[in-house]
């Protein structure tokens, strides 16, 4: 079970949020990116084993993105919320 | 020995004191035709494939746990092929055929049980889809029903059909070929028969180091020593990740947890494997009275092994839809492990960059019922060379160059498969 520290409305259970992936920059569609870089973008790189910068969507709450890191082997969050308390 | 109705009796006589150990122990050799990293189904199917059709019996498997203590005993042991895009087909149900007449080759019952397999559909829209999907699987050569009102309630007797639920049941896609089998056995059967062919099968002996030079494998190291090799295959499942991380490959994929349950034992009350769609729930009741329960993954990336209450709680309330009798039963055992699912939702097979270094992998929380197939094919892609064409849709460069097997049209979110 997580408890995710939400900026706007403090430390609520998991069930309230939307998962959406580890936090990653989509190359500009400005013509200029490859498939590699695409390829780079949405495939590779997003598996890491220990602290990761995931966004996560409070669906059941303030409906915002909102940015958590979290340790992926022991489930510990790492960053502090704004508002609230952890 | 041979394992028979004799061999049953003259044991019982010596009071079981004198069964042979299944695996025999070896001397780590500095050098093998080929390295199999993963002692799981896949990776025990494949030595044993390679030994039985193309006689090549030069190998070690090397696994860091013991043999039937990873994914390969921790799943629901459920087997089917309801896929919709040909490439997932034809690859499950030509493992469907295997694991038919697998326990005769063997010579080590896998308790293989075609109990038939319930999809449920929640409306009519979904229902058509699964309509789609049935008649996808009889052109591909399997069997396929749709079942609704009277005959499915026939189906499943259990099963509340009364329209009172959140998720009304409309029908089901019902595959009477897929069904059970005993998994561990699955890990020791094929363990057994390759280590009766004469492959060295290494315990408690991870991959710790992949050697590699001008971009093809010397060796693979171990806490045992260096084994030098000309073709290795890593098969790991949900430590895909940090063993292709050994030999500086970069998966597409992503670790996340995945959770199953079982209840106290009662008696014979549902002899069909369901599979509840509106959120995910699978259920099947074992020999032993106990039903066994799933559902989807934990949904997030984790390494942990833990589950989370909500998924415990979502699976439970699902399955509760389904069969309204469940919520008396306590829980009796819970379990999760790492899945590792890939950007399509589907497994990466076949060579990779590196000369001589082959992946199995990907597979997330869908690999158990593909065993034998995944074996049959490996082994004959590390016995000649070629990639089989049951294994070409699945190779590892398709996400770069963008043809993606994805069976849900859910895009590169590992998470949602």
């Amino acid at each position: 079970m997580l408890l995710i520290p939400c900026p706007h409305c403090g430390p609520r259970d998991e069930g309230e949020f939307t998962y959406g992936g580890p936090k990653s920059r989509l190359p500009a569609l400005d013509l200029t990116a490859d498939t590699q870089d695409w390829h780079r973008a949405l495939h590779v790189g997003r598996n890491a084993r220990g602290p990761l910068t995931e966004i996560w969507y409070h669906s059941s709450g303030c409906e915002t993105w909102i940015e958590v890191t979290r340790d992926t082997a022991t489930h510990q969050i790492l960053n502090k919320a704004k508002g609230g308390s952890t | 020995m041979s394992y028979s109705g004799l061999s049953l009796l003259s044991n019982a006589l010596t009071g079981n004191t004198r069964w042979p150990s299944i695996i025999d122990v070896s001397d780590l050799q500095k050098s093998y035709d080929i390295v199999i990293i993963g002692g799981g189904g896949h990776g025990l199917a494949t030595a044993y494939y390679l030994a039985q059709n193309h006689g090549i019996k030069n190998i070690a498997v090397i696994e860091s746990g013991w043999i039937g203590g990873g994914n390969t005993a921790r799943n629901t042991t459920i087997v089917r092929s309801d896929y919709l895009l040909n490439s997932s087909f034809a690859l499950k149900n030509f493992a469907l055929g295997l694991w038919d007449q697998l326990s005769q080759d063997l010579n080590f019952n896998l308790m293989y049980e075609p109990r038939g397999y319930v999809d449920l559909a929640h409306s009519d829209g979904e229902l058509e889809h699964f309509t789609l999907r049935a008649n996808a699987m009889r052109l591909g050569g399997a069997d396929a029903q749709i079942l609704t009102g009277d005959a499915l309630q026939a189906r499943v007797p259990e099963l509340d059909l009364s329209g009172a639920q959140r998720f009304p049941i409309a029908g089901a896609l019902v595959q009477e070929a897929g069904g059970v089998v005993r998994h561990d056995a699955v890990a020791w059967g094929f363990a057994r028969a390759a280590s009766k062919a004469g492959i060295h099968i290494f315990q408690n002996c991870p991959a710790t180091g992949i050697i590699i030079q001008n971009g093809k494998l010397e060796a693979i190291d171990t806490p045992q020593g260096r084994i030098r090799c000309g073709q290795a295959l890593l098969s790991v499942a949900g430590a895909s990740c940090e063993v292709a991380g050994l030999a500086g490959l970069d998966l597409p994929l992503n670790s996340i947890n995945v959770q199953a349950f079982v209840t106290e034992p009662v008696k014979p009350a549902l002899d069909a494997v369901v599979n509840y769609n509106a959120g995910l729930s699978y259920i099947s009741q074992t020999d032993k009275g106990e039903f066994v329960l799933g559902g989807a993954t934990d949904g997030y990336s984790s390494f942990a092994r833990r589950g989370s209450f909500e998924r415990i709680e979502d699976v439970l309330a699902r399955a509760a839809q389904m069969f309204p009798f469940l919520p008396r039963l306590r829980l009796m055992r819970h379990w999760s492990g790492t899945a590792d699912i890939t950007m399509d939702g589907n497994a990466i097979m076949g060579p990779t960059p590196i000369n001589g270094l082959m992946i199995n992998g990907g597979w997330g929380y869908a690999g158990f019922k593909a065993t034998p197939a995944v074996g049959h094919q490996m082994a004959d892609l590390l016995a000649t060379g070629q990639v089989p064409d049951l294994m070409c849709p699945f190779s590892y460069d398709r996400f770069e160059i963008g043809t993606e097997q994805d069976d849900g049209g859910i895009g590169p979110y590992p998470w949602l498969h």
